[in-house]
């Protein structure tokens, strides 16, 4: 049954009625072409009104900023078109930065034992957050804001007691550090400009994202478990394991921007990260995704942090007021959920030819 | 038409060889039983037809032998051996293809991946390894030509398709991928004519290429036009159990409509009408 039956050759070709679909229409039935008309007016935009913005060295710091939020986003995005929501992963990823950072410390061990232990905990995080939801039938929504608040809870007590304070001690100075800095937080100089390491694995992340998602057979099946998953378990989907998976890819991807913040300020805020799930959210909506899953892809989502990286930026570069921010994005959020239910429409009537 | 079925269908399958046979099959949820007694037996080229009102019991038979919830009364057989269905894909590899009439295929996808999808066919066994895009979209819309069915682009969500044309994508699909019987989820429920006389072409073809088939209906006047044997159900379980050749079209459509209660209504009505 699972394998085809050999197909016979190609039939003698009646004259093709293929219709060949305009270019135009094919572009506009993509999922980022909001975000990229948005990006660049964007973009646009900030070049006349922050002269600040014109340098390389701020464009550099620009695409920093979009790759922290960025590289989660990236399997936020996964798991949206997948169906799921994770509120998790904001606070997740300074978890897996303290756990590292405060393990290491207390019991003296090689920095990469508590990377890996990290890991193994990020990991399980996931898993939990998709086999509650799979097997309870709980919107991941509810599921992962009880996450939520008890990694957040723990994040600030464990801290606490540990520490004594807020924040993890300093690890610069323990071993391992210097390959585990050049791995997660290294700074490459070009020139004047320097280009964070993060960046790198941002658009290998992505690059990644989008060949799964478009050319696998796992992309195919993360779209079907998004768009109908009753469907895609009638014709044998796994329909349970590919969305722990992608609870799991999150938490992946949450554990390596842990780890990046850990290697770059050698200390972390145990109150950090809360909030940034949204943003993740966003970043994956304004870039296309469909809030109720089946929709979506990579360079959406990568368009969506970057604008996220940009506007965050280019208002201090713009001399504004920075507390203006968190206005402007959620307008952009409204209109990339408008634009977003305008395209499913013109997708789903669109009669070709 | 009918190329597809001829190609793929299985060659070993003999008409008239038994392929599914359900014995004294029970099925309760918890304190309430939604089947009881069934026996039923799927014929290689023959269309066995379920007919039933609302809540009588279909779906609860068809989840049975699509794997979907196993039963816990009485047994089933595939190709003569006692099975137990632990889920969808487990009756998928016993030939068991079930085609749902509202949840056929995925509506924002394309029509290629959702020709493919569950079976894609892939350069390698590595989970990452690329699908063979190509070949996919020339197989699925070559398979859908041979059907009459001409998708003007591979690339369109098959949401854009019509009703009949959704059903029919998925019956060539199952078919395609070596299923042997057929389970047809009322197909024609939500159709008009025109696209209910497509799908029942299709479904006498499965018959006629040796596929057994069980055809989920409430529409006796489709099921007389292509079933073999008629089961009826009522409350779970079966009031007609019959072969072709000893029942009428009326007959059906009389116990379909409610039978002797209808009679009795009748009369109440009536007198009611009298009085």
């Amino acid at each position: 049954m699972s394998t085809p039956v050999k197909t016979a050759p190609p039939t003698p070709a009646e004259a093709s009625n293929r219709v060949q679909v305009s270019w135009t229409t094919r572009l506009l039935g993509r999922p980022e072409i909001g975000a990229l008309v948005a990006a660049i007016v964007i973009f646009i935009f900030f070049l006349i009104v922050a002269p600040a913005f014109r340098t390389p060295a701020s464009f550099f710091t620009v695409l920093y900023q979009a790759s922290t939020i960025g590289i989660v986003a990236v399997a936020v995005g996964m798991l949206m078109i997948g169906g799921e929501f994770d509120l998790s992963a904001g606070v997740l990823v300074t978890s897996a930065g303290l756990l590292n950072g405060m393990l290491c410390y207390q019991l003296g061990l090689n920095l990469w034992v508590g990377v890996i232990i990290s890991l193994a905990f990020c990991l399980g995080v996931g898993f939990t957050n998709g086999y509650l939801v799979m097997r309870t039938g709980i919107p991941s929504f509810l599921i992962t804001l009880g996450t939520f608040f008890v990694l957040q809870g723990a994040n600030l007590g464990v801290t606490k007691l540990v520490t004594g304070s807020v924040s993890s001690p300093n690890i610069s100075q323990m071993d391992g550090y210097t390959t585990l800095n050049f791995i997660f937080a290294h700074e490459f100089k070009i020139g004047p400009v320097s280009l964070s390491i993060t960046v790198i694995w941002w658009l290998l992340f992505v690059f990644l994202s989008a060949w799964i998602l478009q050319r696998t057979k796992i992309g195919n099946w993360i779209f079907a478990v998004g768009g109908n998953a009753a469907s895609a378990r009638a014709v044998g989907v796994p329909v349970t394991r590919a969305k722990i998976g992608l609870f799991m890819t999150v938490s992946f991807l949450c554990w390596f921007t842990g780890m990046h913040y850990l290697y770059r300020f050698n200390t972390l805020q145990a109150g950090n990260g809360v909030g940034n799930e949204f943003l993740y959210i966003i970043a994956a909506v304004v870039g296309g995704t469909l809030l109720t899953g089946g929709y979506g892809n990579a360079w959406g989502v990568a368009i969506g942090a970057f604008i996220f990286g940009m506007t965050s930026l280019c208002i201090v570069y713009a001399g504004w007021d920075p507390n203006w921010f968190k206005a402007f994005l959620g307008v952009m959020l409204l209109l990339a959920v408008m634009v977003n239910l305008y395209v499913k429409r013109l997708s789903t009537l669109r009669k070709v030819g | 038409m009918t190329d597809t079925l001829q190609e793929h269908a299985d060659p070993t399958l003999h008409k008239g060889e038994p392929l599914v046979e359900m014995i004294d099959v029970g099925k309760a949820y918890g304190a309430i039983r939604a089947l009881k007694g069934i026996n039923m037996v799927v014929n290689a080229g023959e269309v066995t037809c379920v007919l039933g009102d609302n809540g009588a019991g279909k779906s609860t038979l068809i989840k049975i032998i699509s794997g979907l919830h196993p039963h816990n009364e009485g047994t089933v057989k595939v190709d003569g051996e006692e099975v137990h269905f632990s889920s969808p894909r487990d009756s998928l590899n016993h030939g068991i293809a079930t085609v749902y009439q509202d949840l056929a295929v995925v509506s924002l996808m394309e029509v290629w991946r959702n020709f493919f999808l569950g079976s894609e066919m892939t350069g390698s066994k590595l989970p990452l390894s690329g699908m063979k895009i190509n070949d996919m979209k020339r197989i699925a819309d070559e398979e859908l030509r041979k059907m009459g069915i001409v998708v003007k682009d591979i690339d369109q969500p098959i949401g854009t398709l019509s009703g009949g044309q959704r059903q029919c994508v998925a019956i060539a699909r199952a078919v395609y991928f070596g299923a042997r019987v057929l389970i047809l989820d009322e197909p024609t429920a939500a159709l008009g004519v025109k696209q209910s006389g497509v799908v029942l072409k299709y479904t006498a073809a499965a018959r006629d290429a040796g596929l057994g088939v069980v055809f989920i209906t409430h529409n006796p006047h489709h099921a007389f036009l292509v079933g073999n044997h008629f089961i009826i159900l009522k409350l779970g379980q079966a009031v007609l159990d019959k072969k072709r050749s000893e029942v009428t079209l009326d007959e059906l459509t009389r116990q379909m409509a409610g039978g002797d209660e209808l009679t009795e209504l009748a009369h109440e009505l009536e007198s009611g009408a009298r009085g």
